[in-house]
């Protein structure tokens, strides 16, 4: 299907009605905590809008990111989205291999020059000329750098484009980095999560193509309407936090009863995400619902914060030792103190002695 | 790294090592300074220096009669804002799962809610003592920096701690992280200035009554 046709056009041909069409930019609109006239605006927008071209780069990532969109629960919705979108280069969706696909994805930027839609998901090895991640012999720095040249904007999904991710993780051997740290002179959306919710990236796409603008974005690059609030805020073993009433343990009486996670290390109170809300599999559930606590991975670093079970409350650094060496100093220096002192009061009450005896 | 990284991680590792260095130099030096300063005999009929130090330390934890009007308002106010950082330190969850991931220790805590509005009376306790002492003219007169100081240094956590549970004045990261930045810095001040007295009010107390009792003075 080529790119010369309306997306309005291109439904009517599929069969979509217009009222279902309503219907989804009504539900990609309350997503957003959009305005109530803008859904109609949004269907507007999208009806007469082209088919975007999108060029999907995939790095160093796990496919994770793909997987929770391709495998979301609401078919209907993400498919409208990949079916309307002219995918035209995605290493695990493509038919295409090797040369032919690399061959696709410069056809598709020639084509739709300064108007397609980069999406990255996976980070970029920078260290030795970024010999650690290449395709087709071309490292991901320099495919990056070629590819969003002539973008529209970049959206990058899922925490290793967002902020490096796993690969980013301590001690970086790669010299992994995000996609905004590189590209810094095209509009860039993170759409952070590992992985990250596909209702968000199906509304961002929406919303990109209804209005030809950003979302409004936190300092982030977040879209607020997805990470405008913690996990934590919109949780509902929340009230269990106010009462007091934490699981010790993952198989403990507190755990069956559904109380806070908090003790076992949620992270839920610094992780702007909408997995409280959203929820994944189809609304079913989150990982929270599911018995386990936030480990905060729409945040950067998420995984050098000390450990997904140790309580927010406590230090990320090691204590022990330099506590310990802490003390042996202290009391000796408080020691030391001490037999100065003695020493300077015998010294001061003999020679008290010495002048009483010299006045006898 | 984000300011809360920095708090959680080098900021706490520092401000815990001066802590309990400085609070151990401090309480080891007073602890092994000679106990006997008095060189004479005490005198016939005075007690023993446990009871001695004993009736230090508990009959200054109320008012003489002739201060009672006049001290009343210091002694009921003390009490409040101690309690009250001594529930909200000790016993909110947080909190006691910090200490625990120092020491291993471990203890039940009360609910948020609750720990929240002690934290609100103990706030403003804090500023009533701070009010009282700039109204009063003795107590202008007896106070230094450091007073000032390590008021501040104990105002600060309680506020930012507060503002962290409720949300106010940014986001939640950053608020928690200025109230645990606040809380290092009152461990860096703690063994220096007059906020030691936690640790030593006890020993220091016990002298004084040791000393008054050997002298036969009525405390």
């Amino acid at each position: 299907m080529g790119t010369s046709h309306t997306l309005g056009e291109i439904l009517e041909n599929r069969g979509v009605s217009r009222r279902a069409f309503l219907k989804y930019a009504s539900y990609v609109s309350a997503l957003m905590a959009l305005p109530p006239g803008a859904a109609t605006a949004m269907a507007e927008g999208l009806a007469n809008a082209r088919r975007q071209s999108v060029i999907w780069l995939s790095f160093q990532e796990c496919t994770g990111c793909t997987e929770s969109l391709t495998r979301s629960f609401s078919p209907t919705l993400e498919s409208l989205i990949f079916d309307v979108i002219s995918l035209d280069y995605h290493h695990t969706l493509q038919a295409a291999s090797g040369e032919a696909a690399e061959k696709a994805r410069e056809a598709a930027m020639l084509e739709n020059k300064g108007k397609y839609v980069v999406v990255v998901d996976g980070s970029v090895s920078t260290r030795d000329g970024g010999v650690y991640s290449t395709i087709s012999g071309v490292s991901n720095l320099e495919m990056l750098r070629a590819t969003v040249k002539d973008a529209l904007a970049v959206i990058a999904v899922g925490t290793c484009a967002a902020f490096g991710g796993i690969p980013k993780a301590r001690p970086n051997p790669t010299g992994a980095m995000a996609i905004d740290e590189l590209v810094t002179d095209k509009p860039v959306i993170n759409i952070p999560g590992c992985p990250p919710i596909p209702e968000a990236m199906a509304g961002v796409i929406s919303y990109l193509v209804s209005f030809g603008k950003l979302p409004e974005l936190d300092h982030l690059r977040r879209p607020k309407a997805f990470f405008g609030e913690t996990i934590h805020d919109r949780c509902y073993r929340r009230p269990f936090y106010e009462r007091g009433l934490y699981a010790e343990g993952f198989d403990d009486e507190g755990a069956r009863q559904g109380y806070c996670l908090y003790k076992v290390g949620c992270k839920g109170p610094v992780t702007y995400n909408a997995c409280a809300t959203l929820k994944w599999n189809g609304g079913v559930s989150f990982p929270i619902q599911s018995g386990h606590g936030c480990i905060g991975c729409s945040e950067p670093d998420f995984w050098d914060q000390g450990g997904f079970y140790r309580p927010l409350s406590t230090s990320l650094a090691g204590l022990g030792p330099a506590l310990a060496g802490a003390a042996v100093a202290g009391a000796a220096l408080g020691a030391g103190a001490a037999w100065a002192s003695r020493r300077h009061q015998q010294a001061y009450v003999k020679e008290q002695a010495a002048t009483e005896g010299g006045e006898k | 790294m984000t300011l809360l990284e920095f708090a959680r991680g080098p900021a706490l590792q520092v401000s815990l090592v001066i802590f309990v260095a400085g609070a151990l130099w401090r309480f080891v030096g007073a602890l092994m300074l000679p106990w006997r300063l008095i060189p004479a005999q005490p005198r016939e009929g005075a007690p023993s220096p446990v009871m001695s130090a004993l009736k230090g330390i508990f009959v200054k934890m109320w008012p003489h009669k002739p201060f009672e009007k006049a001290g009343m308002f210091t002694f009921v106010n003390g009490y409040i804002f101690h309690l009250g950082l001594a529930i909200v330190v000790f016993l909110f969850v947080p909190h006691i799962l910090f200490i625990k991931g120092l020491t291993g220790l471990n203890w039940p805590g009360l609910p948020n809610s609750l720990v929240y509005t002690v934290g609100v009376v103990t706030a403003a306790s804090l500023v009533a003592g701070l009010i009282h002492r700039l109204r009063s003219p003795v107590l202008q007169l007896i106070s230094r920096g450091d007073d000032y100081f390590s008021w501040a240094m104990t105002f600060l956590p309680v506020v930012t701690g507060l503002l962290a549970a409720t949300h106010i004045g940014a986001r939640y990261e950053t608020l928690l992280a200025a109230h645990i930045l606040s809380i290092c810095a009152f461990f860096i001040w703690f063994p220096f200035g007059k906020l030691m007295h936690a640790f030593l009010f006890v020993f220091s107390r016990g002298m004084t009554g040791i000393r008054m009792g050997q002298r036969g003075a009525e405390l």
